[in-house]
């Protein structure tokens, strides 16, 4: 397109060139200033145009002006420069050969025309750029007010429909908002929840620093806290929560709110409590059980100076019979109203009363006096339990035998205490039960408890803890040793030596007593055989052996007691098997047959302990006994001079009873010269006691049997 | 409390803001009274401002061109400002109709205004976006409406990155970006920086303490570490230079001595 070398167009390009080169600087155009003079082109021609029109049309100058503003010079330097350089070079380039003063007139004109034109659409485009920009402003803001709004409806939403109760409340407490949930909380009627004081929520149960919390947040000087609470509602029930407040901030940081969030738990506390009754309560008679009891009293024994406890101990007597006889219902049945009526004993405050299990019951008092209230307490269980109590239409008489322990709190732990009192019932059921003892520290210093050497007996049997000794049995009349009756002993690792009253009711009842029974049987006739080895001078050294009843009951009694005859050697006749008389109270025949055969064999069955039950004297030609051992109680009379005139016609009269029988009669409890002369004179066989010997290791018998045959 | 996502950002007027400054660099009108006090506060200290941001224009200018060159019609343009003339859509458009373009920025006025702007335009979009949450630009749905980002995009991140503060990790964000771009993808950049200024780093400190007051921090950065941004993408010839050095159509000595501060460059996805 360019045209001939200086011809119109050349020249016109050449302006262009000028112009663009003076103007570009100040574009904010992207363009190139090549592209940009490009643009000026069209523009050049429209001013040499405008020149030589015919008739000056000022719009044409407007509109160039108007252009300029369209190529992005909007610089009023811009304009500057370009009127510059219409002035300096329009008509110089494109003027041509016309009028010369004509050409300078209309470019002045064009300049005024195009000045105009540049004002009015740079005016013009500045307004619609503001406009432009302040309606995107405005969106903008619509835009985000939406959103807010949105964003406002969804808080809302998550404000109503959240299940845990929200509300709002300034910081004097006033209660401003609160959501649905809340108001379900507090039963359904928001007006009484919403306008309310916040500090009017107190309830019984608040801890004191909960309000003390609530201080210090309102105070700004806390930001949150969690804590369980309950509230009233209007209905007067209680609402248990999980509350956590929050202190809320305005953007500078100056407390605005607090914002409470709260979950209920009253169903979940209601199932807590009834768990943790369940779990501290005995589910049959609905006392408090063992793991509560101890909760109480270590409570009671952490308690401050001056603090004191009693405790009672209660074991019902014979409850095992009850129970063996009538069933476990009736067992239970009766555990029941015992349970009731223990509960009536002890209904002042720090009084309680706890089953541990079994038959076994507990009752704790506590304060300051309680050295004369457990005594009080004690006797009040005795006495409730002496009315008999009916149970599937029998009426059952209910002992119990209670162990007392009282003393100053903060000294003993709960442990130690409960086996003192353990220790103490079980000596007053070992005094014959029906009564209650206090316990006493020393024989708790002694005492081994039943379960301690219940669990230690057959490891014993194992390991020969076990050994006998030997108390002589002595002839009255001349005084030769006879024999002697085994005794066994327990050589305890820890607790020493143990007689047998303490280990062989408790081996009875494990029945460990057979095991047991049977190694003595043969320990006991493997010595008489030695002896009579060894002693073949003296006469027959007879072994008297105790049978316990579970022993007697047992079916290989007397297979096994041949079998240790057998392979010791022994003659039967030098055995005297012991038997209790309450052993054998009542017995049929089945209990006698062992008994029988035994005798039978040749092998001598004595009556223990005769005179301390109540058996039928008639009765006793039917048993298979050739020996009466007189309990010790009838020879106590006769210890001092002069004896009991009572005692003595009574041991007169069974000796002569025996007699007739073609019974032997030996005495028990010999302990002096003058027991002994009377007990020759009342015509007793033969007699044992401290006053011949005491029990004591197999060879003493040995050496009094020498001095004996010696004499 | 963070502000949870849906919930807006409030528009504040009586703010300069960054897009508005640019426009009036540019002698635009899209702008009010405290975006025109802060900018000129700002040249007081640096009067070649405006020659910067025309260079800046120049150079995104030829970069669509070449992106178009080679192949390329969808663009990415990322703190796009507000659009005034010569925007990428022109430019794109111009040399193939079928030309995509997101624009994407934080500035809710500036959306709104491009709003109204591609109004028609069904091959452009405005889209409110932070270059500091990358992920939540790729995956909204009016850029994924428009670009299909399994095929190769140019990235245009033009005179935004110096105002990302290191805390914000710009380097992470670019990353998730550059990963995101189907190979043959190209990122088209400019940066401030201390290096190329006509005057004494102190003087230009005061512009920057400008921005810092009116809280758009203008972190200047070296030019390594502007380099780093293209990590695992190839430089294209020339390379990280002065804007007027990158393909230049006439001769760079006739530039303005400012438009020589700072770096631009273009970078490709094998």
């Amino acid at each position: 397109m360019s045209g001939e070398p200086d011809g119109p167009e050349d020249r016109v390009r050449r302006f262009a060139t000028i112009w663009s080169r003076a103007v570009f600087p100040v574009t904010a155009t992207s363009l190139t200033r090549p592209e940009f003079e490009q643009q000026l082109v069209p523009l050049a021609r429209r001013l040499r145009a405008a020149l030589h029109e015919r008739v000056f049309d000022a719009a044409e100058g407007q509109a160039i002006g108007a252009a300029l503003v369209g190529t992005h010079c909007t610089d009023p330097e811009a304009l500057s420069r370009t009127l510059d350089c219409v002035d300096a070079y329009l008509v110089l380039y494109c003027g041509d050969e016309g009028p010369q003063e004509e050409l300078r007139a209309r470019s002045a004109r064009l300049q005024h025309a195009l000045a105009a034109g540049f004002a009015a659409a740079l005016q013009e485009r500045t307004l619609a750029e503001q406009e432009a920009i302040s309606r995107a402003a405005l969106n903008a803001r619509s835009a985000v007010a939406e959103a807010l709004h949105a964003s406002e409806a969804r808080f809302r939403a998550v404000f109503h429909g959240a299940a845990i109760g929200i509300s709002i409340a300034d910081l004097t407490g006033t209660v401003l908002e609160v959501n649905d949930a809340l108001v379900r909380m507090f039963g359904g009627l928001e007006n009484q929840v919403r306008g309310g004081n916040v500090a009017e929520w107190t309830h019984p149960d608040d801890s004191p620093h909960v309000w003390k919390l609530y201080e210090e947040l309102v105070r700004g000087e806390r930001e949150h806290y969690r804590v369980e609470k309950a509230f009233y509602r209007p209905d007067g029930t209680v609402l248990w929560t999980n509350l956590t407040v929050s202190l809320l901030r305005d953007a500078d940081g100056v407390p605005q709110y607090q914002l409470a969030l709260m979950e209920d738990t009253t169903e979940r506390r209601l199932l807590n409590l009834r768990l943790r009754y369940e779990a501290t309560h005995d589910a049959l008679t609905g006392l408090p059980n063992r793991t509560l009891f101890f909760e109480r009293l270590e409570k009671a024994l952490a308690a401050g100076d001056g603090a004191r406890f009693g405790l009672c101990y209660l074991d019902l007597d014979g409850f095992k019979t009850v129970n063996d006889s009538l069933g476990h219902a009736a067992g239970d049945r009766l555990l029941v109203e015992v349970a009731d009526r223990l509960q009536s004993c002890a209904t002042a405050p720090g009084e309680m009363v706890a089953r541990l299990g079994g038959d076994e019951f507990v009752a704790l008092t506590t304060g300051s006096d309680t050295e004369a209230e457990v005594d009080d307490l004690a006797g009040r269980i005795m006495h409730a339990l002496s009315t008999p109590i009916r149970v599937e239409g029998r009426e059952l008489t209910v002992r119990g035998s209670i162990g007392i322990v009282e003393g100053p709190a903060g000294e003993r732990g709960a442990a130690e205490v409960l086996r003192s009192a353990d220790i103490t019932m079980y000596r007053a059921k070992s005094a014959g039960g029906n009564r209650f003892e206090l316990a006493d520290p020393e024989a708790d210093a002694r005492a081994i408890t039943r379960h301690g050497l219940t669990t230690a007996l057959p490891a014993a049997l194992e390991r020969g803890e076990f050994f006998i000794e030997y108390q002589p049995l002595v002839h009255l009349g001349d005084g030769s040793v006879r024999g002697a009756e085994a005794l066994v002993r327990w050589l305890h690792p820890q607790h020493g030596v143990i007689g047998p009253d303490r280990f062989i009711p408790l081996a009875e009842h494990t029945g460990l007593i057979v095991p047991l029974g049977r190694w003595v049987l043969e320990e006991s006739v493997r010595q008489a055989r030695t002896w009579e080895a060894r002693h073949k001078d003296a006469g027959p050294l007879r072994v008297n052996v105790n049978l316990s009843p579970m022993q007697l009951t047992h079916p290989n009694l007397v297979s096994d007691t041949v079998e240790i005859l057998e392979r010791s050697g022994l003659e039967p006749g030098a055995l005297c098997l012991e038997v209790t008389e309450s052993a054998l109270i009542g017995a049929d025949d089945d209990l006698l047959k062992p008994l029988r055969r035994l005798s039978e064999m040749g092998v001598d069955i004595a009556l223990d302990d005769f005179g301390t039950g109540y058996s039928n004297l008639a009765n006793l030609r039917r048993l298979p006994v050739s020996v009466l051992k007189l309990d010790r109680s009838f020879t106590q009379g006769m210890q001092h001079f002069p004896a009991d005139p009572v005692d003595l016609k009574i041991v007169e009269g069974i000796v002569g009873l025996a007699h007739s029988l073609d019974l032997a009669v030996t005495v028990e409890g010999v302990e002096t010269g003058a027991q002994a002369d009377q007990l020759r004179e009342l015509g007793c066989d033969t007699a044992q006691g401290w006053y011949y010997a005491r029990p004591g290791p197999p060879d003493q018998l040995h050496e009094l049997a020498l001095a004996d045959a010696t004499s | 409390m963070e502000r949870p996502a849906w919930a807006p950002q409030g528009i504040d007027i009586t703010m300069p803001s960054v897009s508005r400054i640019y426009d009036y660099y540019l002698g635009g009108s899209h702008n009010f009274e405290v975006d025109r006090d802060a900018a000129r506060r700002a040249m007081e200290f640096m009067p070649g401002l405006p020659k910067i941001m025309q260079a800046n224009r120049a150079f995104m200018r030829r970069a669509v061109r070449f992106a178009v060159d080679e192949g390329i019609t969808q663009f990415l343009d990322i703190g796009s400002g507000i659009p005034t003339f010569g925007n990428v859509h022109e430019i794109a458009q111009q040399a193939d109709p079928d030309a995509r373009v997101a624009y994407v920025d934080h500035d809710a006025v500036a959306v709104a205004h491009g709003r109204a702007v591609l109004d028609g335009n069904e091959k452009a979009v405005a889209v409110s976006g932070d270059l500091r949450k990358p992920l939540d630009i790729l995956g909204s749905s009016e850029v994924n409406g428009l670009l299909d980002l399994d095929r190769p995009v140019a990235l245009l991140l033009v005179a935004v990155l110096h105002f990302v503060e290191d805390a914000y990790d710009p380097y992470t964000a670019v990353a998730e970006l550059r990963d995101a771009l189907a190979p043959g993808s190209v990122i088209v950049l400019t940066h401030a920086s201390y290096e190329g200024m006509p005057i004494p780093a102190e003087q230009a400190g005061q512009t920057v303490g400008v921005y810092k007051d009116i809280r758009n921090p203008l972190i200047m950065r070296s030019r390594d570490e502007i380099a780093r941004f293209f990590e695992g993408y190839d430089m294209v010839e020339p390379g990280l230079v002065p804007m007027p050095r990158w393909r230049p159509d006439t001769a760079p000595e006739e530039e303005d001595p400012y438009t020589f501060s700072g770096f631009a460059g273009v970078g490709r996805r094998a």
